[in-house]
């Protein structure tokens, strides 16, 4: 098998990967980091979001040979440096934006993604940005208010920082 | 799924050479082929990647042309300025993920009969150019698209560009399908001076065709009433569970109405 090497949450990685194995199974079993979820596998409902290069895609439709070389960040690497959760993270928690948690990466990756280029998203637009990733708990609201709410502490850190 | 190699070339002249091996498959964005491959419906000995190739990724408009290369994605062709009616098209492909990875050349050249691509491509009489062994060819859009998944692509080419006439104005309208998200049926008009360009993707039974009695009686007179006295007939149209023959007809007309407003 070849060996495949790529840079995850900051830290340069390497293991085997056949032609087909998918970046998500990569992610999971050779490197142990498991916080990616495979929910559907069929590419629908986005547990399995991660960022390659700074963009958002599902990792169960990305064989891990593409990724190889790229910066790829996971849930794992959205918490604080010192294992606090991260902004979105913490909004999540806050506003009660998950309930069995199982989509929650998938979730938080995305949102991540949004706010990165739309840092004041409307309500439709943070819906409309979700269309990838589907939550059978909580009927959405509370994901929703999370985003706005992340969406706000990152501008207010950002005014506080200039 | 079942093992295959994956092939990353560095160029399209290797990439072409890797295609001549036996059973071997372009892979574009992956987002339709590699589910179909989960479910062994596909088995190629080697995957050629074409993601990675620099010279096939890239969007640009000159002299009323909008040049797509076929690596660039539906997120890049959302983000253009040159042609808004395309951009919004790609905008309502898939999920933000998905158009992160999906591209325009693995779309046209999958001919998937209800992708949106093909519909603007037939509207605006695009030119659809591929490579192969042989060199390249410039393909018409009226000549590309064949039927269900069938193109005039031949074994071991590749859709390197489109190149789309910007229309004057131009609108795609799609009703989708509520699980799958795909156009149960796709209008996409196209405004140009001397003629009026109407494709349908999602509802024929040979994938995308142009509807051109709405053509005709928009190029006289561009406005939604001038599709109000045609009629759609159902014959040639898909029925599913989703809908049937004669509801893909109605849609046909209904969606024509909205796009050409929607130019407006």
């Amino acid at each position: 098998m070849p060996t495949i090497s790529m840079t995850v949450n900051g830290k340069s990685v390497s293991g085997e990967a056949e032609g087909r194995t998918l970046l998500v199974s990569f992610l999971r079993e050779t490197l142990g980091m498991t916080g990616t979820h495979v929910g559907c596998d069929t590419s629908q409902c986005g547990a399995c979001v991660v960022h390659v290069d700074g963009n958002s895609v599902k990792s169960c439709t990305m064989f891990a040979a593409e990724a190889e070389g790229a910066q790829v960040t996971t849930i794992e690497g959205m918490a604080n440096p010192d294992g606090s959760l991260g902004v979105i993270q913490q909004a999540f928690q806050d506003n009660h934006g998950l309930q069995c948690g199982f989509c929650t990466p998938g979730m938080v990756m995305t949102a991540a993604d949004l706010l990165k280029t739309n840092p004041n998203p409307s309500e439709k637009e943070v819906r409309e940005y979700l269309e990838g990733n589907l939550c059978r708990c909580t009927g959405y609201h509370n994901i929703v208010k999370s985003i706005l709410a992340a969406a706000a502490t990152l501008r207010g850190e950002q005014v506080a920082a200039e | 799924m079942y093992a295959f190699d994956l092939v990353k070339p560095k160029s399209l002249a290797e990439a072409i050479e890797a295609l001549q091996a036996d059973e071997a498959q372009p892979l574009s964005g992956g987002q339709t082929l590699i589910p179909t491959l989960k479910q062994r419906l596909a088995m190629p000995g080697s995957l050629v990647s074409l993601a990675g190739i620099a010279e096939l990724v890239g969007i640009s408009a000159s002299g009323g042309v909008l040049s797509v290369k076929g690596a660039s994605t539906h997120g890049m062709v959302a983000g253009q300025t040159d042609f808004p009616g395309l951009a919004a098209l790609a905008q309502k492909i898939g999920d933000p993920a998905v158009r992160h990875r999906g591209t325009m050349g693995g779309s046209i050249a999958n001919n998937d009969p209800a992708a949106c691509y093909p519909s603007a491509a037939l509207a605006c009489g695009a030119t659809i150019v591929v490579a192969g062994k042989g060199g390249a060819r410039e393909i018409a859009a009226d000549d590309f698209f064949q039927g269900l998944f069938a193109t005039a692509l031949e074994e071991g080419e590749i859709v390197t560009e489109i190149r789309y006439p910007i229309p004057q104005a131009s609108n795609y309208q799609k009703f989708e399908q509520p699980a799958s998200r795909f156009p149960l049926v796709g209008v996409f008009v196209a405004k140009f001076a001397d003629k009026v360009g109407v494709a349908v993707t999602g509802a024929g039974e040979n994938g995308v065709f142009r509807w051109k009695e709405a053509e005709a009686a928009l190029a006289s007179n561009f406005s939604a009433d001038a599709v109000e006295g045609l009629s759609v007939s159902a014959d040639g149209l898909m029925g599913d569970i989703h809908a049937t023959p004669e509801y893909r007809a109605h849609l046909i007309k209904v969606m024509t109405r909205r796009a050409v407003a929607a130019c407006a």
